[in-house]
Order: C-alpha cells, then structure tokens, then sequence
C-alpha cells in the first residue's frame, strides 16, 4: 500500500490529514500490519482535550497491544462509530474507513513536527 | 553457543508466501500468513497446516531405553504398545517441571518429542541423568523436520490412514505419521526428512490446506485448554497443578520428582490451572494479576481474543480454594481491573 501524500505521519505511526481547523487521525497501514488482526480500539471521549504526542486510547490485536499517540493538539469532535462492532476495518483500510478520531485542531504549526510521507517512508525503511 | 537463530527446512517457502516470521525457541518461524484469526478459523472448520521442524526430536535405544524412560517420566510407557504415544512430563526432585512431552515406542527403540524452548535443555537432562545405564543411546534427530496437519477435513486428506486411532501411528508416504495435535482439532503430525518435508508441504499446499504459523498455534491451543512451557509450566509448576494428574503414574515406577508429587496428590495442590472468560474489551496477558475482592488469588499463564468464542479468554493459576466454576474474580490489565468468570481450562 503506498503511503497517501495527502497527510502528515508520526514517528509512533499515527498520521493526521489536516483541513483547515479539522484533523482525521489514525494509523498507518505499517502500523495496522505490524498489530496484526485489530480486535478492540480504546478511543477517547468526544469533547476531549489532547496534546500533541500524548497518549490518547489504545488498539488491541491478538498478539499485542499498542498505545496511541494524537499526533495533534486539539479537542475530539467525532470518534469511528464504526470501530467498535469492527476494529478490523482498520486493518482493512488504515487510511480512509479505519480513521479513529476528528480533532478540533487549536494549532496548525504543530505540523511542522510531523512527517511528510517521504519523510515517514524514509523513516521506515531507515529502522528495518 | 551460536545465537543466530535456527532456519527450519521450509523458511523459503514461509518468506515466498510472505509470512510474518518471528524468533521462537532459538528458531525463526512464521507467526502467520494471512492473519491469526483467519488461520485460527481454518483449522477449525477446515484444515490447516503448520511447519513444526522447530519441535526437538530425540531417539532413545538400547535394551535399557525403557528403563532410563522410566526414570525421568511421570507417565508409564510399559503402558505403551508399539507404535503408541503417550503425554508425559519430565519432573525435578521438587516435581516441577523440566519440560512437557510426547513418548512414542517405535519399532525397537523410543522417540520423545520435546518442545523447540526446551530442547538443549531436555538433552542435558537426559545425559545427566543416564550415567546408571549401561546400554543406553540417546540421538537427538535434528535431521527430522515434524509438519502438523489439523482441523476437521484433516483426515479426509489421508483416507489411508482413516482408522489410525489417537496417540498412534502409522506410514504415510513412506514417512511416519501419528494421529495426534496440539488444536484440540482432529490432525496428524508427520516426522519428515528435511527432503520430504518439502514434498509434503508442497503436496498439501496444492491441495489448498492453508498455511498457518505460529499466532494461530497459540490461539488455538489455549482454547483447548493444552498447556506451554514458559507459560503454563515452568520449573516450579508440576503436572498435578496443571492439570494432567493422569499422566503421573506412581505404581512400582521410580522416577525423578515421585515423592513431591505423590505428596501434592495426598495433600491436594495449592494452585490451579483454570480458564477465565472476560465480558469487556481488553486482553489480559501472562503475569496479570488476579483477585477475589482486595486479595491477590492467581496470575495469568496465558491469555488472547478466542476467534472462536468473539471474547478475550485466559488461562490463570488460582488458589484451590477460590478455583470454583462460575466464580467471578478480577483480573488488572494495565493498571484497571475487569471482571472475569472461572471456567474449566478447556475453554470451547
């Protein structure tokens, strides 16, 4: 699967696609590979505050378990209805119907801190 | 000692297939191809195969193999007619154990299979406790390559072999095969030579048998309740605590570790192996703790999402007295606890 120029990655495999004050986060597809089958996603509440790198839910596969890490700052708008009947949709499609959360991002700079997606295959291919 | 990691006869085709491949026991192997829950579910609707060349396999002969098999068992295999297998255990003198095994009597001489973790270990034990048996020859076989083939259609697959009885075995192909299996599924496990091994792979293969590694090997034996060294033994766990009492036989059979463990059957085990069903969406894994109230009562041996019961499942030690069915416990995964129900380890 090739990594979508259209948004941003972090070194802890999240990415966020920012639209004006909106950012869609989730994993990346080396991420949903790595995990193996998704079984359970612990996802914040809607309302809730996080800060960029911070610990914000936790996905679950059968073999291990990874925290999340909001690559953004910003307040939770939505959360994947879907995930909770289907956390292996997140498996299936890591990086349009997989998406955990929608931010209310409160600062746009912060993606200065963030890979493109060169710079995140690049990232990839240095750790193997 | 070298460290780099063993490579069993079928590592090409696991890397042309794609597989995940993960350290195991001192072995590289495949941790799963298309992914656990879907290899899980092969083997029990289906058929599966697995690569298990990693398994230790050693040849005991010489007139006083059985002797020396004796010594070091807890299981009788006077007991075993010739090409019969039973589950054994290799015990210390406080009955714990040194490692889980299979004992085969073949046509003149023995063949114990013990685990991949184990198999220095197991060898070293042998040779140690061997020096009071004169006609004795222990060969560790590292020139056989084991394949499991399991699940429901497994048979169907080897309809020469279709009244071969459990726990024995029989040739197939001109290799040995028994009717034995570690999913809880119907299966046969094949003892190969490097060169044959290829050849079955790839004839089962054709056939459409899916491939399936290690994650699925894992899942699939904890819902069967079977244990794994590391996990629901270990050198300061007996057999009678895990469960297999009937595979300790103290008439007129001396062995490593009898008065222990005859004392734990008198007085009863401590601990138990019991299984645990969750309700909520986190999975407990080994070293998670258990308690009945603010008491700390079990720890888990092993735990996963069961494919087939949707649920995360666990086996766990528990105190005797608190290790009823039905029980409800507490179970802390990562730092919050979640409610659990004690169940019998054979979890489907």
């Amino acid at each position: 699967m090739a990594t979508p120029n259209d948004r941003v990655y972090s070194k802890e495999h999240e990415w966020a696609k920012i639209d004006g004050n909106t950012a869609i986060i989730g994993i990346s597809d080396h991420a949903q590979d790595a995990l193996g089958d998704i079984v359970f996603v612990e996802m914040p509440k809607v309302g809730a505050e996080l800060k960029q790198f911070a610990e914000f839910g936790v996905v679950e596969s059968v073999k291990t378990v990874s925290t999340l890490y909001s690559p953004m700052s910003g307040k939770v708008t939505e959360i994947n209805p879907d995930l909770a009947s289907k956390p292996e949709i997140i498996n299936e499609d890591p990086y349009e119907k997989g998406w955990i959360i929608k931010l209310a991002i409160s600062s746009a700079d912060e993606k200065s801190k963030l890979l493109s997606s060169e710079q995140y295959e690049a990232f990839l291919s240095s750790s193997k | 000692m070298s460290t780099a990691l063993k490579q069993t006869a079928l590592y090409n085709e696991h890397i042309a297939l794609g597989a995940k491949m993960v350290p195991f026991g001192g072995w590289e192997m495949p941790v799963s191809y298309k992914g656990i829950i879907s290899e899980h579910t092969d083997v029990r609707t289906n058929v599966g195969i697995f690569d298990i060349g990693h398994m230790g396999v050693v040849d005991i002969s010489g007139s006083d193999a059985l002797a020396f098999i004796q010594s070091v068992s807890t299981n009788d295999a006077r007991l075993l007619a010739e090409y019969e297998c039973q589950y054994s255990i290799l015990c210390n003198e406080n009955g714990g154990a040194v490692d889980d095994i299979l004992v085969y009597k073949l046509e003149g001489f023995y063949r114990i299979v013990v685990n991949a973790s184990n198999t220095d270990k197991a060898l070293s034990w042998f040779k140690a406790h061997s020096s009071n048996f004169k006609d004795l020859e222990i060969t560790h076989r590292s020139d056989i390559s084991m394949l499991s083939l399991q699940g429901p259609k497994a048979a169907s697959l080897l309809p020469e072999l279709k009244d071969l009885k459990r726990n024995h075995c029989g040739m197939w192909q001109n290799v040995l095969v028994s009717r034995t299996g570690y999913t809880g599924e119907d299966g046969f496990e094949f003892f190969a030579s490097r060169d044959s091994v290829k050849k079955l792979w790839d004839h089962f293969m054709s056939l459409g048998v899916a491939p399936c590694g290690l994650g699925a090997r894992d899942t699939l034996r904890l819902e069967a309740g079977l244990p794994l060294y590391g996990h629901e033994y270990d050198d300061n766990t007996s057999p009678i605590e895990a469960g297999y009492p009937w595979a300790v036989k103290f008439e007129g059979h001396e062995f490593v570790g009898k008065a222990a463990l005859l004392a734990q059957k008198q007085n009863g085990p401590v601990k138990i192996l019991k299984g645990l069903k969750f309700s909520e969406k986190a999975i407990p894994r080994q070293g998670a703790e258990v308690f009945q109230g603010d008491k700390k009562i079990g720890v888990v041996t092993s735990g996963t999402f069961s494919p087939t019961l949707k649920i995360p499942v666990a086996l766990a030690y528990l105190d005797s007295q608190v290790a009823q069915n039905g029980t409800t416990l507490s179970v802390l995964i990562r730092d919050k606890s979640y409610p659990a129900v004690v169940v019998a380890k054979k979890l489907i």
